[in-house]
Order: structure tokens, then C-alpha cells, then sequence
């Protein structure tokens, strides 16, 4: 089963122009552990919000590519985001889910992805333009080579291991996590 | 409701750079919709649930772009944990807000949530502008869009059964 860090390492070392949005709990975590970056903003909260932050940013800039890194958990919460996403239809948001069927913060309970929902059908369904499912070192590959070609919204369902890996916390002002991702894009603070 | 403070409404957005507009429908919010969905200057976003919009709000505000909330008063109970987005990154916001279940209701079913609509946003952080009549919103628009974008406020424009009419049933 593929692990979460090693996963999150290969999508940030191939898409080195992308900026990137990651959802509370493991995803920011696993984004911080690949490496810190000005143009990782990371939520400790605000959860279901990920991809939408996501979609407001691919609207706000089409010159620029978007991943969103997020969590089973989070994606359900934000279920109806992805019909809103599958509507707008912004080329530039890849919505990434580290799918590990559980609740990974709150102490392992399974999550719906475990007793059946599938959310790459999910999103499928909502109209996104590239959906897959990740199993394996092989559909990993793929996905990294759609993620540079292919015009989205794309959505990738990754399954990975929910054995635990240790905590790597970004920091938690958001103050100073919105005004470094800014600056990236020569934006000022106000 | 005259189309005039629409349209100023509409031009208002405009002149304050918004360039998205994501929404829950409402009655009261339709022309506003229904001028940006003609024009070319501001994008609409249909939402399934108001708190999409406000990461929405954030997200824009991360590449650079303004957007406005458009909702019910119900739809603000739906929004409240996701507001913690906005006070803890001090990130500019605006949302207007038709009030519902606040004056001359039909439907007990929208008193909870009118009545609680104010407090909730304030509880979690936002200020909040009651208007009445058109003169007061627009001045008040301009006011909420001006110190949002030009100083990280956070603001929330009630705008009240009184200036939209009441649902007729």
C-alpha cells in the first residue's frame, strides 16, 4: 500500500510550478514534511474548506497551477464542493485525496470511504474533466504525468496506508502563511 | 424593489475591483445575479452551501482577486466554522446578507435563523451593518467594500426585509 509521505514527496518534487492549498490534519502535515515552501498554504482548520480555497485561487489566477492535497475525511465534509467544482470547471485545480479511510486526527474511526463511498465516482459524476484512483507505485506515475498535461478539474483518489507516520508541523500563524504565499505571487501585504 | 439600487449595487461591485461572485440564491440577491451573469466584469460562482463561499472569498484573496459572499440569513448558520478562516488569517471579507424571518415573515421555519443571524457573525468575528432602505446600502457597500480590501476588516451587510419587500405566499 502506498504511504502518505512518499506519495505527497513525488507530487511536490514533479510539480515544481504548481502552488499548493493542503487541508488540516495529515495532508498539511505530509505537504510540511516534503518540504516548507512560501507557496504551501497549509489549514489547520476551516475543515471541508480545502478545495474551495482551491477553486477560489484557480479562479482568481488561471495563469497559475493549482493542487489541492487533502484527506478523505475533509473531502466528505466538503462533499458538495466537488458538485461546485464540477460546475465551475477552472482548468488549473487538481483536487489531490489521501485516502486512507479513516479519521487519522480523532483516533482511527473509519470513514464512509471505507464502507463503500467512492469519491473519484463522486467527482466524476459532478462533471470533472480527469478522475482517477491511485493504487499503487504505477497509477502514482500516471497520475504525476496527468497532472503536468492534462486540462482539469482533475480529481485523484489516492489510497494510502493508514499506518501512522509521525507529525510535521507547519507553522500555525495565518497571518504570515497568507502574506508569504502573496509575496510568491508579488503580491503585497496590505 | 426598484431595479435603480440594483444596478448602482451592481456598479458599486465594479467599482471596487470584485471580480467573483460566488452565491446561494436568494429572492432578494436575483437582479444582482442575473446583471453579473450578463456582463463581463464579474464572474458568478453557484455554491451548494454558503460556507463553500467563504473559502471561496479566501482562496481569491490568496491570487490577488476580490470576491463577495451573496446569501440568506439562513445560510450564515452554515457558515460559522469556516469564518475561523478569516480571523485567523486576518483575510479581507464581505459578505451581503438578505435577512429573512426579521420583518413581516410568513414562515415561522426562517425566525430562528433571522433572528440569530447578527449575533452569529459576531460571535465569530465579523462586523455587522443593518440596512433599511437604498440610500443606506449603498453607502454602507461602499463603506464595508472599502475597509475590507483597504484594511483586512471583515464585514457583513444585513440587508433587511424592509428594503426587499416581503415574500408574498
Amino acid at each position: 500500500m502506498l504511504n502518505r509521505r512518499d506519495v505527497v514527496k513525488k507530487i511536490q518534487s514533479a510539480l515544481t510550478a504548481h502552488l499548493f492549498i493542503s487541508g488540516l490534519g495529515s495532508p498539511s502535515y505530509d505537504l510540511h514534511a516534503a518540504g516548507d515552501n512560501p507557496k504551501n498554504f497549509y489549514l489547520w482548520g476551516a475543515m471541508g474548506g480545502a478545495a474551495m480555497m482551491g477553486l477560489g485561487l484557480a479562479m482568481a489566477r488561471p495563469d497559475q497551477k493549482i493542487a489541492v492535497l487533502t484527506g478523505d475525511g475533509e473531502q466528505l465534509m466538503g462533499l458538495g464542493a466537488l458538485a461546485t467544482i464540477g460546475v465551475a470547471k477552472p482548468q488549473n485545480l487538481a483536487v489531490i485525496v489521501l485516502d486512507n479511510g479513516h479519521f487519522g486526527e480523532t483516533g482511527m474511526q473509519q470513514s464512509h470511504t471505507s464502507q463503500g463511498v467512492d469519491l473519484g465516482a463522486v467527482a466524476a459524476s459532478c462533471g470533472f474533466a480527469y478522475t482517477c484512483t491511485v493504487e499503487d507505485a504505477a497509477g502514482l506515475a500516471d497520475l504525476l504525468h496527468q497532472l503536468q498535461t492534462v486540462n482539469g478539474p482533475l480529481c485523484a483518489v489516492v489510497r494510502v496506508s493508514a499506518a501512522p507516520v509521525p507529525r510535521s508541523l507547519p507553522i500555525l500563524d495565518g497571518s504570515e502563511l497568507k502574506n508569504r504565499f502573496r509575496r510568491v505571487l508579488n503580491l503585497d501585504p496590505l | 424593489m426598484s431595479d435603480d439600487w440594483e444596478d448602482q449595487l451592481y456598479q458599486l461591485l465594479i467599482k471596487h475591483e470584485v471580480s467573483l461572485l460566488p452565491y446561494v440564491p436568494d429572492a432578494g440577491h436575483a437582479a444582482l445575479i442575473s446583471k453579473a451573469d450578463k456582463g463581463h466584469e464579474i464572474a458568478t460562482v453557484v455554491l451548494s452551501t454558503e460556507e463553500e463561499g467563504v473559502a471561496l472569498n479566501c482562496g481569491a484573496w490568496l491570487g490577488g482577486k476580490r470576491s463577495v459572499l451573496l446569501m440568506q440569513s439562513s445560510g450564515v448558520g452554515n457558515c460559522i466554522n469556516m469564518m475561523s478562516l478569516i480571523a485567523n488569517c486576518s483575510f479581507p471579507f464581505v459578505t451581503l446578507v438578505t435577512m429573512r424571518g426579521e420583518f413581516g415573515e410568513f414562515n415561522s421555519w426562517q425566525v430562528p435563523m433571522g433572528q440569530a443571524t447578527k449575533d452569529c457573525l459576531e460571535a465569530i468575528g465579523l462586523t455587522t451593518y443593518c440596512v433599511e432602505d437604498p440610500d443606506s446600502l449603498l453607502k454602507t457597500v461602499d463603506a464595508a467594500l472599502f475597509s475590507a480590501f483597504a484594511s483586512q476588516q471583515r464585514n457583513a451587510v444585513l440587508m433587511s426585509q424592509k428594503l426587499l419587500g416581503r415574500k408574498e405566499w
